[in-house]
Parts: C-alpha cells; structure tokens; sequence
C-alpha cells in the first residue's frame, strides 16, 4: 500500500506530466486561460488516463508479451486510445448530459494528448503492476489537473498585469511554467 | 516552381511550427538537453513527416472522409514503430537518451496537423516540399533550444563527442538550471520575446 502511494505522489509531484516529462504541453498552454475550462480538461484528462491505463496493461502483458508482439505497442496503444476516447465521448452523452456539456469539446483534443500516451508507456517502461499502473495514471491525472488550475489562475490575474508587450501571451506563460516547475522541484526530496 | 519554394520556405519561417503556431512542443523542450538529441529528433521527425505526407497525399484519393484520422494515426504509428525500431537496432545510445519521446512522435501535433491541413489536400510534390519545409523548420527550432541550454548548462559545447569549444569560469560552474526542465521553460520564452523584439514574429 504504502508503494502505491509513493508512486501516486512520485507522478503527481516530483515528476510532474507538465512540468518534469513536458507531456500535455497543447492543453496546458491552450486551454489555461480560464480556471473553469481548465478545471474541466484536467478532469477529462485524468479520467480517459485512468481508463487508458485500466485497458492497457492487461492487453501489453496478457496478448503482446505472450505472443512477442512488444514491438506493436505504439500501434496497438493509440488505436485503443482513440476507440476509448470515442466510447467515453458517447456514454459521457447518453447518460449524463450536463457533464457532456462540461467536457464535451474537450473530449476529442484528448487523443492527440501526449500525457495520456505517455503514462501508458511509463507504466510498461517501469515494469509497474496493475494496482502501481493504476497509482501511477491517478497521479499522473492529479498532478496535471493541479498545474493547470495553478497556471489558469495566475493566467487570470495576468490578463491585468501591465506585462511587456514583446512578452505578452506565450512568451510570458512560458516563463510562468518554468518558474512553477522551479516551485514544484522542492517536492524532490518527498519521495526518494 | 514558384509555389514550390513558397511552401518549403513557409515552414522555415513564416508558419514555423515551434516558434510561430507553437506546435509539437513536447519533444521540442523534452530532448533539447543536448545537440545530438536535437540532431536525433529532427532526422526521426523528417522521416515520419516525409513519409507521412508521401503516402497520405497519394491515398488521398481512397481514404473516406469520415474516417481520415484513424487512417493518419495508422499510418503516423506504423512509420514511429519503423523509426523506433530502427535507432534501438543502429543507435542504441541515441534511442535510450530520447527514450520515450520517440514513439510519442504519433502525437505529435506537426504531423497529424501537416496530414490533414496539407497532405490529404495538395500533390505529391508539394507535400514533399511542405515536409521538408515543416522539419528543417522544426529542426532549426530545436537545435537553437538545444544550443542555448547546453552551452550555457555546461559551459561548453560539444557535438558527437567533439568539444568545438569551452567558456573558461562557465564551464567549472555552468548554469546547471537550463539542464533542469524548467530552463526549457526560461530559453523558449526568452527567444520568442527575442523573435518579437527583433520584429521576426508579430505581437499578440
């Protein structure tokens, strides 16, 4: 137990999807100029994260590896994506219209989303367990859903700022992430 | 032939992807530690994207609207695998420093975006042309990153174990931080600022 949670916190902290991997970079430039979209993408992350991950690692290590077809795995892990994606999309807006209304653009951008891809591949490439492969998408979604409030936030307040006119927009949002993963490197020492 | 140079000079600079339409920025700012990983995304992305825009501009005709993403990824991921496998095989040492962010070139948003805003529109040629011009533009983005952070996060620069030269102090005390992934943050910022400044790229 106490493994799981030092990989829940290792993903969410210490090595930030944002911050530390650079994975999900369109979504947090993109969608944190407002705290509520923000808030919704990360939710829609980490839920297609948890499923991902959920689908995944049984396929990988009960169909590839007894058959030696490690090597489809990018082929095999963006399809299941994609089709995950769509199914989610579709329950999503059968049964619970308000939510859809919430995440439905969002959605869709989600396939293309490096972070999601990504935390599929760390769980194999750290030879995680189902429960650890579970632990580690959670915190993988926790951690990009708090960087992006963070950065929605200070977004927000930076509409209003007088910045320089060169740094206005990306350039400044770029020196804001870079000054948070500053911030988050002091969680190094939480988890060994 | 005209159009020709136009498109290829239109991903070097006016729609430059990394600096301009801030694209395909994970790999960009993930692998920019060192010169010859920028040398090693830029060869992998050139050939995925070349490849890509070949066989979907020739597809084009076949491939049914409704289902021309999935089409593309297939493609897109079949052609990663080939590279995957292909450094793992020749360059073990440069697949094992880009690790992951190898087969994350399937997401990577230049390629799907050339495929369906290019490829799947326009001629062989000029998807030839419109990938070369993309890479060597993503390329240029890349190793102007990767310069900057290596010679200032070791005081030196040195490429395929070649030292080209050392700045004398900086080098026994670099500035670790650009090694560090947020000095990735601090470079792009500076430099876009810098693009503005210098008028390359307009104000928002």
């Amino acid at each position: 137990m106490s493994e799981l949670i030092a990989i829940f916190f290792s993903m969410a902290l210490v090595n930030n999807m944002v911050l530390v991997k650079f994975l999900g970079l369109c979504p947090f430039f993109g969608v944190s100029k407002k705290t509520s979209s923000a808030f919704s993408m990360g939710i829609a992350v980490m839920l297609v994260m948890l499923v991902a991950s959920a689908v995944t690692w049984p396929l990988f290590h009960l169909l590839l590896v007894p058959y030696g077809f490690e090597f489809m795995r990018t082929v095999i892990f963006i399809l299941v994506i994609a089709s995950l994606v769509q199914i989610i999309e579709m329950s999503i807006k059968r049964t619970n219209m308000t939510l859809y209304n919430a995440l439905g653009i969002y959605l869709p951008l989600i396939t293309t989303n490096c972070a999601v891809l990504g935390i599929t591949f760390i769980n194999i490439d750290q030879n995680y367990g189902f429960a650890a492969s579970i632990a580690a998408a959670l915190g993988a979604g926790v951690g990009f859903t708090l960087v992006l409030l963070i950065m929605s936030g200070i977004r927000e307040r930076l509409d209003l700022a007088d910045t320089p006119k060169v740094f206005k927009g990306a350039p400044i949002a770029f020196l804001i992430a870079g000054l948070l993963g500053l911030a988050f490197l002091a969680f190094g020492g939480m988890v060994g | 032939m005209k159009s020709l140079i136009k498109t290829l000079s239109n991903g070097i600079l006016r729609a430059n992807p990394t600096f301009i339409l801030l694209l395909g920025l994970c790999p960009t700012l993930a692998v920019s530690t060192s010169i010859d990983n920028a040398f090693g995304m830029t060869g992998s992305v050139l050939f995925v994207l070349l490849a890509a825009n070949v066989i979907i501009s020739i597809l084009r005709r076949w491939i049914p609207d409704r289902a021309r993403i999935p089409t593309f990824i297939v493609i897109i991921a079949t052609l990663v695998t080939i590279v995957d496998l292909a450094l793992k095989a020749y360059v073990p040492s440069l697949s094992k420093s880009l690790g992951m962010y190898v087969p994350l070139i399937v997401v990577n948003c230049i390629i799907l975006g050339r495929a369906e805003a290019f490829a799947s529109k326009n001629n062989v040629i000029h998807s030839i042309a419109d990938a070369v011009g993309m890479s060597v533009g993503f390329g240029v983005a890349i190793l102007l990153i990767s310069f900057v952070r290596q010679v200032l996060g070791s005081g030196k620069l040195e490429v395929f174990n070649v030292q080209l030269f050392s700045i004398p102090g900086l080098d026994s005390n670099p500035a670790a931080i650009f090694l560090l992934p947020m000095g990735a943050f601090f470079v792009i910022g500076v430099l876009l600022a810098l693009f503005r400044w210098m008028g390359v790229s307009e104000c928002e």
